[in-house]
């Protein structure tokens, strides 16, 4: 008792002292997303803990302390680096370069035309083809996106949401052509279009059609596919958008219990999908915030899949996450001090015992990484695992009076976003509502505002500012002639494939998307007909028509 | 400022990074202007007309994918094309320097990069237009 008065005493003095320490206005008494903190933890901030009822041993319910057993002693993370830019040729070079130097998964990253279901020749495309990713617009493309490299080995990663089940076909197709089966592929699709109409905006239909196509992929996956993950359910762009890290955490879940009721309401056993739901989370740059960010997800993902959604495998209740240190915490300014940033953000997904990790090249504020820039943030997952001796010990952090008390936090103003959009009538509808995008827009606000008043330091940009700076690091150049040569290929394909082929697999899509027929099917002989991405898309359109975002700031 | 500025504030091209164009969006209105979002998906046709439709002063285009040399341009001309052109057209994204200098050279108002703070975007306009 002597002592737990102690601690408040302690931090009644260290707030006061604190306060006039430094810069007058930084906040710090708050996580970077407004969580209050004090200076001192002490046993009374985490009285109410139960060992077993809130934490338990890794492998065990709930799952606070991570999913496995032995966690990094049985198998490291996956070091998967999201890449992709110009041509299907130009990145094939990168994914072998990547998969000589350690890394142990890939990750594609498409260009804009990609993500929205367009063609390289479509008009809207002019500009964008292979700039912010890869262009794949049929099976070709992505046959020579893999050519030479293992997919009966590797697992690749997939960011696509609006036009998964087309770009999923394309992977499949590509893979049978070379003989290998479907059911021995291993990776992931994104195809989380709900976080699209909130935060990454890369959708094509509304979002009832959306949330159709995505039951016919689960159930698709775990009849063909069944070392698939055939959602990632995503807070890493909520969080890129301006989120905090509770509204990231809050978000995401509610977006996953979405995916978990449309499945069951499909008829689809529980334990049949929910194994293959993956999550995929920020990591952003208040350390300790994001742990207990990670450690609150398991538990609630255990809880309500057990008792709210009557899960009854193991598999049903762990969640599985990847992460991505913050793209939008990286400055341009002084952009070698990014490499910093990305070790502490990895570090932190290690210690929140992360399943795989990206971490970002310093020189993403200006374009997409150089080979160097790539290498240099590998080699930080490489340092994590191999030099600190962090992964020796699983869920080291546990215990800690901060820590958990954080993590109980976290968790509580979680439930609150869950009632909030409970009381909405469900995330779609609190979505259509522009409820979290509103949320997000505010955040985001807010922390500019923390930033240009100095409340929140950034080195290098607001503070520590160099005079009349010059960037030293070289940035990486798209071939002009990415789009030119797109055009050519996509041209020479429609001349020699079999046209009559591909009109009649169209029609069979539009069919599926006309009736209950399972869309997967149809869509999977399209792309084996090469029929292009474009093609498939817009015949889904003429059924599904297109989402339009009210524009709101 | 008697009348208010009115600026048109657009998100062009296939690009979805939207926090940077509605934080400025929100500072300029907190700052006192008229401000129209376009949102999302808009073709150089549609920014024009609306910018026109809208009586605006100014158009911010928010470009992140890294097609601004074909962006900017598009709606340059197509402002030249309505005889527009003191409709002042200014943005912000990642645009490197080398691409900078040939689009300011075209007659393209400043471009902001990545960590301005947005009291520096309010300075520009409450200046330009007081000069002009």
């Amino acid at each position: 008792m002597e002592k737990q008065q102690g601690g408040k005493q302690v931090n009644k003095k260290l707030n006061k002292k604190e306060a006039n320490a430094q810069s007058p206005k930084r906040i710090i008494n708050e996580t970077i997303s407004g969580i209050p903190i004090k200076a001192i933890y002490v046993p009374t901030d985490i009285k109410t803990l139960n060992y077993n009822r809130d934490l338990g041993f890794p492998g065990e319910y709930p799952f606070t302390r991570g999913i496995r057993e032995t966690m990094y002693r049985g198998r490291p993370w996956t070091m998967r680096q999201f890449s992709g830019f110009g041509t299907s040729k130009d990145t094939n070079k990168r994914y072998k370069f990547l998969l000589a130097h350690g890394e142990t998964g890939l990750s594609v990253a498409f260009d804009f035309p990609t993500l929205y279901g367009r063609d390289s020749d479509d008009s809207i495309s002019t500009g964008e083809v292979g700039k912010c990713g890869v262009a794949i617009s049929s099976l070709e493309d992505m046959e020579t996106l893999f050519d030479g490299i293992p997919l009966d080995k590797v697992s690749t990663s997939m960011t696509i949401n609006g036009p998964a089940s087309v770009v999923w076909a394309f992977y499949i197709a590509a893979a049978e052509n070379r003989g290998i089966k479907s059911n021995i592929l291993r990776g992931t699709i994104q195809n989380d279009i709900l976080k699209e109409y909130i935060a990454q905006k890369s959708w094509i239909f509304p979002p009832e059609p959306s949330m159709r196509i995505i039951t016919d992929i689960m159930e698709f996956g775990a009849k063909h596919v069944p070392q698939w993950n055939t959602i990632s359910i995503s807070g890493y762009h909520i969080r890129e958008a301006g989120s905090t890290a509770v509204q990231e955490l809050a978000f995401t879940l509610a977006d996953g219990f979405t995916y978990v009721e449309a499945g069951i309401k499909a008829g689809l056993d529980v334990d049949i999908f929910a194994p293959r739901l993956s999550y995929f989370f920020n990591s952003h740059l208040d350390f300790f915030e994001e742990i207990a960010k990670y450690r609150a997800a398991r538990r609630i993902w255990a809880r309500e899949m057990k008792n709210k959604y009557k899960a009854k495998k193991q598999e049903s209740l762990l969640l599985r996450f990847h992460t991505q240190t913050a793209g939008c915490t990286l400055t341009a300014q002084q952009p070698e001090n990014n490499i910093v940033r990305t070790a502490f953000q990895g570090l932190a997904a290690v210690l929140g015992g992360t399943q795989s990790l990206h971490t970002n090249s310093m020189d993403e504020t200006w374009a997409l990484p150089t080979e160097k820039a790539v290498l240099i943030a590998l080699r930080t997952q490489q340092l994590i695992a191999n030099e600190t001796g962090v992964a020796n010990v699983i869920d080291p952090l546990a215990g800690s009076y901060f820590i958990e008390s954080l993590t109980n936090e976290i968790e509580k103003e979680a439930y609150k976003y869950f009632d909030k959009i409970n009381k909405l009538g469900g995330m779609v509808k609190a979505i259509e509502n522009g409820f979290p995008q509103r949320e997000i827009a505010d955040a985001a606000y807010r922390y500019q505002k923390a930033v240009e008043e100095k409340r929140r330091i950034v080195v290098g940009v607001n503070d520590f500012v160099l005079d009349e700076e010059k960037i030293e690091i070289p940035i990486l150049k798209i071939n002009k002639g990415v789009e030119q040569e797109q055009h050519k290929r996509l041209s020479d394909l429609r001349k020699k494939r079999n046209n009559n082929k591909v009109q009649k697999s169209l029609k069979a899509v539009k069919h599926a998307a006309q009736t209950k027929e399972n869309i997967m099917y149809p869509i999977l002989d399209a792309a084996k007909a090469y029929a292009t991405l474009g093609e498939v898309c817009n015949a889904m359109k003429e059924v599904f028509g297109v989402y339009k975002e009210p524009p709101m700031f | 400022m008697n009348k208010k500025l009115r600026i048109l504030v657009a998100k062009p091209g296939l690009d979805g990074h939207d926090r940077g164009a509605k934080v400025v969006a929100r500072a300029l209105r907190d700052a006192g202007f008229e401000v129209i979002y376009t949102g999302l998906h808009q073709t150089p046709e549609m920014i024009v007309t609306a910018a026109i439709q809208e009586d605006v002063d100014a158009i911010g285009l928010s470009i992140l994918s890294g097609a601004h040399m074909t962006l900017f341009p598009n709606v340059l001309k197509l402002l030249k094309k309505q005889k527009a052109t003191d409709i002042l057209l200014f943005g912000g994204g990642i645009i490197p320097d080398e691409d900078k200098k040939v689009l300011y050279k075209s007659g393209i108002g400043k471009l902001f990069g990545p960590g301005t703070p947005t009291s520096e975007i309010v300075e520009y306009l409450k200046k330009y237009f007081k000069t002009e």
